[in-house]
Parts: C-alpha cells; structure tokens; sequence
C-alpha cells in the first residue's frame, strides 16, 4: 500500500520549523528572534538560515542578558551573530533594576523569573509584535500544552484557558497593537531531536556543553557550581564558607543564568558522546538542571502566565 | 496497513480518543512507560504521588497530569502533546480531553493525526461518546482506526465480551458509513484487546489473552503508514514568503527571486512545467532548494525554496501547482464547519478565512443543518452556531481560494475562520464541494 517513503523524523522537524519561521515573517509586522547562544536557539539559527537565505533574517535577533550568564556563553552568542551578519540586540536585566522595575528582594536573589520583565520593556522599546523562541513541549508539562503560536496579552501574560486553537499547520499570528505572539518552531522537538540535529547539522556549541573540569559545591542535592567569573568582572555563586568545593568533570544540558542552572557529571566531551549519553539518561533535563523549576510543581505554569516564556 | 513495512526513522502522529474512566491517561502512561520514556526524577515525582493518595502501585495516569488551572477544576482544558521514540520511530501524541463539551479539542487534535486510538472500556461496549470519537475521527479524515477494547482485565480476559464489542462497533461503523467509506479510500478499522492497567497487548503481549493472535498496539503503531505515503497526490505549494535579497551586496543575487513554501502534497522535479494561481501564469522550475543545498526534486512536506525560469509576479497567497492540474481559484465554499468560540457564529458578520497561506474576507451564505455529533442526526440550523456545533455552511468569499476536497487533501481542504474583531480562531472547516 506504502507508494512513497515518507521524510525522516528529523526532516519533518527540520521542515515543520521552517514552515513556522516563514509564517512568522509572511504574517507579522516586526518580529524577533530571541537567541541566548544555548543549544536550542542554536538551533533556530541554523532553521532560519535555511528558512531565509540567501537573504537575511525578516527579523533581528535578541538576548535578554540577566548580567549572570557564562562568559563563554555570552562570547559565543557575539561571535555566532557576527558570523551571520545578523543584527543583535541586548537588553539586560540590570539595566532594568537601575530603572526600578526590577527589585531583587536580597542580592543573590535569581534573576531568572525578572527576564520577563526586562523582555517586555524591549517589546514595548522595538515594538515587536511576534517574539519567536525555543521552548519545547517536551521539557516541561506547562509546556505541553502550548501552542505553536502563543497568544499574550499586553501584559506579556498566558492565559491557559484562552488560548487560539491551532488546527493543521494553519497558524495564527494576528495580533492587535500591544499584544504579543510568542512563536516556538521548535515545540515537537525532544531533547534527543535537538542534539541529533545538532550532530547531523555539526552546529558549533558553547565550551560549557561539553565535559570539562570546574569547581562545584554539593547544595540541597544538585551539584552547584560556584565562584564563576562574570562578564562584568564579579564573581557569581560566591561559595558558602561550611561548604567543600570540589572540582568535576561535568557539563551543561541547559544554559541559562548561572543561579539556576546546574551541570551534570559526564565525561561526554562530543556530540557523538552526548547523544549516547541523552539516550541513556534516566533523568528528565529539566529535573537534572533546572533549579528553578522544582520549587513547585506548577512553577513554570506560574512563570508563563507572568510573561516568562 | 498490516503488510507495509516499517519505515525506519519515520514519524507518526496519532491522537487518543475517550474519557478519563476509559483509561486513555494510563494507556498513555503506560506507552511511555513501556517505550522507557518515563525518566527517573518524573517517575519518582509520580510514585510519591501515587503514595500520597493511598495508592500502593504507581499510578501511571499521573503522567498525564495537567495544569494546576485543570488540577483545581478537576477538567481537562485542552489538547496536550507528547512524545515518545522507539528507535524505529517518533511518536507524536495528541492527548484529547473527550467530554462532549470539547468536541472543539477533538477536532483540533485530529487535525495533525494520521492514526486514532478509539478507547472503549470493555465492561461498558460501544456509548454514545464512541460513536461521537468515531464520528469526528472521520469527519476530520485520520486514515487510520484502532478500536482499543480496555479494561480486558475487568471481565476475565473474556473473549466473548471482546468478540461482541468488536462486532457492535462493526454494525455501527456500517450504519454511519464510516466502514465503507474507509474501505473506499483504503483505509481501515482495526480491534485490539488491552488491559493498559496490566500492560496486556500494548508494548507486550503477555499471557492473560493466548486467544488474540493479532499485533500489540505498538506493532500497529510501528507499521501504520505515515501521512501522505499512500496514495498519489496533487503538486500543491502556497506561496509563503518570496525572498528578493536584490539589495545585498552580491551581484549574483540582484536577480534572485525565490518562492518559499511547504510542499503540502505531491511532488515536484527541476524542469516541471507549473502555473502560477489564481492569475495562471505559467513557467518552468529552474531550481530547488533545501538552505544551500540544490535538489533535483522535493516532495510532500518539504520546506524549500522553487526558482521559476521566468520572471513572474508572485507574492505569499498565491499557489504553484503543476500545469493541467485541476484546481479553480473559487468564490464560494462550502465546507463542514465546527464551531470553536464561546461567541455564537453570527450571519451579519464578516469573517476572514485563512486556506494554505492566503486570507479572504468571508460571510456566511447559508446553514444547511448541524449535526448531532451523537446521533448523527441532520438538525436544523436556526441560523446560528454554538461552540462545539458542527454544521455543513457555505460561505460567500471577497478573494478567490484555490481549494481542494477535504477527502482528496486535507492541506488544501481545510481552512480556520478568524474573528477579525478578537483575531480569535473561532471556526475549523472542512470543503465538501
């Protein structure tokens, strides 16, 4: 009965995401692309490129920079969007707090959950009516049940019970003034999808996914890693005093702002490696790594229906 | 589908049908479980659950647990996405609530889907919500049907009661049509007996049923075909975006004028004569590509780029199939329609339609009837439309669409209606004429 073969699994991602960059551009006005130099906005970039050349991004691209982000992060994400000629914008986390609209309620408070706010200063500043970006549907279960286009309002807020529905592949990206589409080409994707394409595309990566040494301490359970020089010169995750640091091999499944993302002990200092290790795992990556999402088991959902995204 | 082969590497997507007492969580749970999806920390999230309610097995439903929003009302609100891998193949699952009232999550979930798991609970038999599953299975074109008889373990594993929810389902499908219209199209209706609670004829066949000789769930899924391999279709690609990078340095490119899309069906090769619609103009594909890469020819569901020989106007909206293809740009439609939207369908609106990449202005010309999704029994209209109503309307169009029958392609068969006001999907349809 079979007539014809159908495209491989990563073909269809590839070309499902493909489909959703160029709804994004043939539908909104002023769209962006939010790109922090982790592994899964890498991986939009490479989609975009096959979306868009030989001509450039409908779109620049944007790093909601919390001032605690990896120094070989934030170098990568500068040199990945000079190597595609493509306009970057960053706005910071700390720029908001000197405004005032971001109150830390102690200083090493994280700044993660306060990206949202600095996210919706930069969409009012630029105008953006489309904020395109890489969650998946697989990393967590507030995820799941997320669009493909996202609607938000002008506060920046999900709303779970008012949602669009989305049938087949036609994707509304309509929105008034001030309300927001947040796009996620990537949502059918899995952890494993994301490093399968990450081989076959042979996507450069940050240092800190790969194994390699750096000084931990052991808090509450997830390894924690501390004294991590920023960018501005201070130090991040200042270590406790009754605290042994020890130094492991390990390395990053998430990159996000230092207070909140935790490594894992792994030798895997491939791509090749890493996908056998993913396949392996027996630990969601969210659940090894993320330290913000196990204060509650509705956390995210939280976060989302604030503007996080 | 039983003697195709498994395609390696392919992807499926497939959607479960029933309410929670069918065990359709648990048998979801349960695939998950079985295909080693469920990784540790979620597995220890769910068994300290399972303790807190008394529970002294784990309950694999858990898994499927879903918003703190849902949690509170004790519902489910919406169609969740999940997915699991065999190392054959990716699995996407769409998860529908299957009250009556969420006939609308139903249709959205069996939009993408090119297989339908149909939950009947086998001390209970063929209800009214599985012909309402069945029905709307249907009317949303998934292929393929796989009618799970569960809960096995609760009537003794008995055969009988198998063979008898197997042979009423059969009278019913009859009834309503669906069984010859699927055989019509080469489609199926399949029965599989299960206990998802045990494991029994899910990913392992088990002991407790040696009188079923047919394949586990997992092996239909294995060798279900994927979307558009059956049958030959109709070269048919939306014009989403044209990229005219004239102002870029390079001067190899100031004449480059590239139409972007995705081949919704058919297939395509370099040197093909095709016509550009709705204004016809015909030309040549000089070049297809993939990002840098040249191709000699793309198929159904690839995202590229066609280079026509000559200079043609075209923009997004517009449509390339090849030349001699039987297509019309057409003004009016009329299409089976569920209603999405808490306000009423309303005949002094305009709406916008959105089919393949394009946009019309539309109003309604007239309601034939609704359907009783229960009794599939034809209603009059009244002149209006609730939420989760589905009715057979016709609607006038400002612009032309280039559509097909939703049985001949569902991509260029289907549209969503937009309230211009909210900007609001508030409408599915699916064209009949």
């Amino acid at each position: 009965m079979t007539t014809k073969k159908a495209l491989s699994h990563l073909d269809w991602l590839e070309s499902e995401a493909i489909h959703i960059l160029r709804e994004v551009a043939g539908q909104c006005s002023n769209p962006v692309l939010l790109f922090s130099g982790g592994k899964d906005s890498l991986c939009i970039l490479r989609l975009a490129e096959k979306a868009f050349r030989p001509g450039r991004f409908p779109f620049p691209l944007m790093h909601i920079d919390t001032g605690h982000n990896y120094q070989e992060v934030i170098a990568f994400r500068d040199q990945r969007a000079a190597e595609l000629g493509e306009r970057l914008i960053v706005r910071s986390v700390e720029d908001s707090m000197k405004r005032g609209s971001v109150v830390l309620k102690s200083a090493d408070e994280s700044r993660n959950k306060h990206q949202s706010v600095t996210l919706l200063e930069a969409i009012e500043e630029f105008g953006f009516d489309c904020c395109i970006g890489g969650a998946r549907r697989d990393e967590e279960k507030a995820r799941a049940k997320e669009r493909i286009m996202s609607f938000r309002d002008e506060f920046g807020q999900w709303d779970p019970k008012n949602q669009r529905p989305e049938l087949w592949n036609l994707y509304n990206a309509r929105s008034h003034k001030g309300e927001n589409i947040r796009a996620f080409p990537i949502s059918n994707w899995t952890e494993m999808d994301v490093w399968q394409y990450i081989e076959r595309e042979n996507l450069q990566l940050p240092s800190i996914y790969f194994a390699h040494q750096r000084d931990v301490v052991i808090r509450g359970g997830s390894i924690v890693p501390v004294n991590v020089p920023l960018v501005s010169g201070e130090i991040a995750n200042p270590s406790r005093e009754s605290e042994e640091i020890i130094n492991m091999q390990v390395r990053f499944r998430t990159v996000g702002d230092i207070s909140c993302t935790a490594p894992v002990v792994s030798d895997a200092d491939t791509v090749t490696k890493i996908v056998l290790e993913t396949a392996t795992s027996t630990i969601t990556e969210r659940g090894a790594t993320r330290l913000d999402d196990q204060t509650s088991d509705a956390s995210m959902e939280q976060r989302k229906k604030e503007g996080y995204f | 589908m039983s003697n195709t082969t498994i395609q390696k590497d392919s992807l499926l997507r497939f959607m479960t049908c029933g309410s929670v007492d069918d065990g359709k969580s648990t048998l979801i749970g349960r695939l998950l479980f079985d295909t080693k999806t469920i990784l540790a920390d979620t597995l220890t999230q769910i068994t300290r659950t399972s303790n807190k309610r008394g529970l002294d097995v784990v309950d694999l439903s858990l898994l499927t647990d879903g918003l703190q929003a849902e949690r509170e009302q004790g519902i489910t609100i919406d169609v969740a996405y999940r997915y699991f891998s065999t190392g054959t193949r990716k699995y996407i699952i769409a998860d529908a609530p299957g009250h009556e009232q969420y006939t609308r999550n139903m249709v959205t979930a069996a939009s993408t889907a090119n297989l339908a798991i149909i939950l009947i609970d086998a001390r209970r038999g063929v209800l009214t919500q599985t012909r309402r599953h069945s029905y709307l299975a249907h009317l949303v074109g998934i292929p393929h049907i796989v009618v799970a008889v569960n809960k096995m373990d609760l009537v003794n594993y008995d055969q009988a009661v198998y063979d008898k929810i197997c042979a009423d389902y059969l009278a019913f499908a009859h009834e309503i049509g669906l069984a010859q219209s699927k055989i019509a199209q080469g489609h199926d209706i399949r029965f599989i007996p299960m206990s998802a609670l045990n494991g029994d004829m899910l990913v392992d066949r088990l002991d407790a049923m040696p009188w079923y000789s047919g394949e586990t769930l997992l092996e239909m899924l294995e060798k279900a075909p994927a979307a558009h391999t059956e049958q030959s279709e109709e070269f048919r690609f939306p014009v989403q975006f044209v990229c005219r990078p004239h102002a870029s340095d390079d001067h190899d490119l100031h004449d480059f004028r590239g139409f972007m899309g995705r081949i919704e069906s058919g297939d395509i090769a370099v040197g093909d004569a095709v016509t550009v619609l709705p204004n016809g103009y015909q030309s040549k594909i000089k070049a297809i590509q993939l990002g840098a890469t040249q191709l000699p020819s793309a198929q159904t569901e690839q995202s590229v780029t066609l280079l026509l020989e000559d200079e043609i106007d075209t923009s997004r909206g517009d449509m390339i199939v090849k030349t001699g293809s039987t297509i019309e740009p057409v003004k009016q439609i009329e299409a089976f329609v569920c209603w999405l939207s808490e306000t009423p369908l309303s005949l002094a609106r305009t709406y916008i339609i959105r089919h393949t990449t394009r946009e019309s202005k539309a109003k309604v010309a007239n309601i034939s009837y609704k359907v009783d999704v229960n009794t599939l029994e034809e209603l009059p209209a009244e002149g209006s439309l609730a939420m989760n109503d589905i009715a057979r309307v016709s609607f006038k169009l400002a612009q032309p669409l280039m559509v097909d029958t939703y049985i001949s392609n569902r991509a260029t068969g289907a549209f969503i209606v937009i309230d211009e006001a909210t900007n609001n999907t508030v409408g599915a349809g699916m064209i009949q004429n």
